[in-house]
């Protein structure tokens, strides 16, 4: 009897032991090299020339022998030294006069002769890391994040004056908000994915992190049986958004770090504009309750305190499978939060005076994507 | 003159930063000699002594590496003779060989601080009491003497821009307009004959060429002989820093426009294309 329990055990170990022991691809006569490959996860631009964080993903360790800047050869210095085993990083130091403003094209030369390229799209300085820059970024995230959620929060005295039909119509303008925000954070996860290490599998990550949060979050809210209403409604969107706003965050402080976009007052007003609305969308389930001031602040700073996170982040510590897989857990907080929006709505119209109202809920659905929709033109780079 | 009987020529070059307009509304971050490119060209007699105050008043290392004779102390490459932003060095030595030639910039990355705009003829005319053999002719190539004056000396430094930085040129030129003589075309009195002094400095392609129509010349490659080393051709290929002198005449040719070009059509139609307006 007790033979049938140690059996698979036993038998998946001697096979592992076997194809360790003889090569599977020598019985087809194959002898192919081994696969050398590498991502660059960070680059430091700043007055001793280049610094490359760099991911190995080669089949076997693997040696970088040679580096090339701008199609010449130069004296390079890894830390640490030696062959990069699969999936360790090393950093590479490269004292390269790069210019201000241009375009610079880096390739790796490993000892098989292999070439891996990487562009520096446009050197600017890397910011350092100190107490101003850090505040600097950091008065950056309020602008983006923290301060349009809590002025869109502020109008709740407006939306409290509305009626059962108002009502309706914010919470479904709402949900057309949280849906643009649900595709662009999917969106904006599945494009850093891509610049992931291929072993993280970056696009998958994406997906199974937003099933994961999405059901582990319905799970939490509906806990008591039913799903959540009020704050605790409230208190989901906000985590949403604020996962949401991560990755704006992470983006902004990248893109800034690379030189990628120039932030003018012309972005920032953008994005206030864009994250005011998002403001509105939190405090719409709680319109019939009466709100204190210390909910309004956690709920605001839940919402709005992620960006500094992100720009923080992005601008001294990116690595794109990290970014990958916390907006995969936005995108999967947004959607718990339009299921349970969407089903407090269902209730509602499934009373007698439902109906009528589904019309106007179409509309506010439209009104609310095409708001999300218009304003990110100001913010798309 | 020195104490020896030597004639000194002192010059003073600044390495400057500055944006260029390459093409009508494409402004260009160049690294310039004296602020123009090509930078200002140094003509000297065989045998004058040359000395150069070169400021860096730029943001990177640069040099002047002269393509003559001369010490190694003199060559003007990485550690020797460089000069780091701010600092002034002094370059010295002779002129020679006589010929066709050209100074650059040396720093490191090589090939950036060509093409960002370092380079600059250096033309040195032969002595003719060292050539008994060929006075007139070598008289003729000094500048200023009334066998030179007869002349109608051109200078062309084939060049390019790369202005987007992917290692390829988005516009050609000699000396550095894309079509400017196309659109003014270059008189030249129809009796007079023709030198031009063709450097190629050209980055990313391996050789430009020059190619006159409805007429042929002799050509001096590098500048150092007296007599042609090519003769009647209309077309001749040069490499990355070659450089040679062109003699042509348009004598008893109908007046009119009469175009000159590399023969690469790529380069030709991104803004190498001249022409001559030879008049009566």
């Amino acid at each position: 009897m007790k033979w049938r329990w140690i059996l698979p055990p036993v038998l998946l170990a001697g096979l592992i032991a076997l194809l360790l022991s003889i090569n599977p691809a020598q019985l087809l006569n194959l002898n192919a090299p081994p696969l050398e490959s590498l991502t660059v996860e960070r680059t430091v631009l700043n007055h001793d020339g280049m610094t490359l964080q760099v991911r190995a993903e080669g089949s076997e360790p693997m040696k970088i022998a040679q580096v090339q800047v701008d199609g010449a050869y130069w004296e390079f210095d890894q830390q640490p030294p030696g062959a990069i085993r699969r999936l360790a990083t090393a950093t590479v130091q490269i004292p390269y006069p790069w210019v201000e403003g241009e375009a610079h094209h880096v390739v790796f030369l490993t000892n098989t002769g292999v070439t891996i390229d990487h562009l520096i799209e446009v050197a600017l300085p890397t910011p350092g890391f100190s107490l101003s820059t850090l505040l600097g970024y950091g008065w950056l995230g309020l602008y983006v994040g923290l301060v349009p959620v809590s002025l869109g929060m502020l109008c709740y005295p407006y939306l409290k004056v509305l009626r059962q039909r108002g009502l309706m119509f914010m919470l479904t303008l709402t949900l057309g908000m949280l849906a643009f925000l649900l595709v662009d954070t999917l969106q904006e996860g599945l494009e850093l994915a891509t610049e992931a290490a291929i072993a993280f599998q970056g696009q998958a990550l994406v997906w199974l992190a937003a099933t994961v949060a999405f059901l582990a979050l319905l799970a939490v809210g509906r806990r008591r049986g039913k799903s959540p209403e009020g704050t605790a409604l409230s208190t989901y969107m906000a985590l949403g958004i604020g996962l949401h706003n991560l990755g704006e965050g992470l983006a902004i402080g990248t893109a800034f770090a690379l030189g990628e976009i120039a932030l003018g007052s012309f972005l920032v007003v953008g994005f206030t504009l864009h994250n005011l609305t998002e403001g509105l969308g939190i405090v719409a389930p709680l319109l019939k309750y009466k709100l204190r001031w210390t909910t309004f602040l956690s709920l605001a700073a839940l919402a709005g305190l992620p960006a500094v996170v992100g720009i923080w982040v992005g601008a001294f510590a990116f690595s794109p499978h990290w970014a990958a897989l916390f907006l995969g857990i936005g995108a999967g907080a947004i959607l718990q939060v339009i299921v349970e929006v969407g089903t407090y709505l269902q209730r509602r119209l499934s009373q007698p005076d439902g109906s009528e109202l589904s019309s106007l809920g179409i509309a506010g659905f439209t009104i609310g994507l095409m708001v999300m929709y218009g304003t990110a033109f100001l913010v798309k780079f | 003159m020195l104490p020896s009987g030597q004639r000194l020529r002192e010059y003073d070059i600044a390495a400057v930063e500055r944006e260029i307009e390459v093409a009508p509304g494409v402004f260009y971050p160049a690294w310039t000699y004296n602020g123009q490119v090509p930078g200002p060209t140094i003509r000297a007699t065989e045998g004058d002594r040359i000395r150069i105050r070169f400021a860096n008043r730029g943001s990177h290392m640069h040099t002047l590496h002269f393509h003559g004779i001369h010490g190694a102390r003199q060559d003007g490459i990485p550690g020797t003779l460089e000069a780091a932003p701010g600092q002034t060095v002094t370059y010295e030595f002779d002129a020679k060989p006589f010929g066709c030639h050209l100074y650059h910039c040396h720093s490191l990355p090589f090939k950036r601080h060509l093409h960002k705009g370092l380079y600059g003829a250096f033309i040195v005319d032969p002595d003719p009491e060292r050539h008994p053999e060929q006075v007139e002719v070598a008289r003729s190539r000094v500048l200023g003497t009334p066998e030179n004056q007869r002349w109608q000396e051109l200078l062309m430094v084939m060049n390019g821009f790369d202005t987007n930085f992917d290692e390829e040129n988005e516009v050609y030129a000699v000396n550095s307009i894309p079509h400017a003589y196309m659109k003014q075309p270059i008189r030249i009195e129809r009796d007079r004959p023709v030198r031009i002094y063709l450097i190629n400095v050209t980055e990313f392609d391996p050789i430009n060429s020059f190619h006159l129509h409805a007429n042929f010349f002799d050509y001096y490659d590098h500048g150092t002989t007296l007599t042609p080393t090519l003769r009647t051709v209309d077309t001749v290929m040069l490499c990355q820093g070659q450089r040679g002198i062109i003699e042509c005449s348009f004598a008893d040719f109908e007046p009119g426009l009469y175009m000159f070009h590399a023969h690469q059509a790529e380069f030709a139609e991104l803004g190498w294309m001249s022409a001559f307006e030879v008049v009566a």
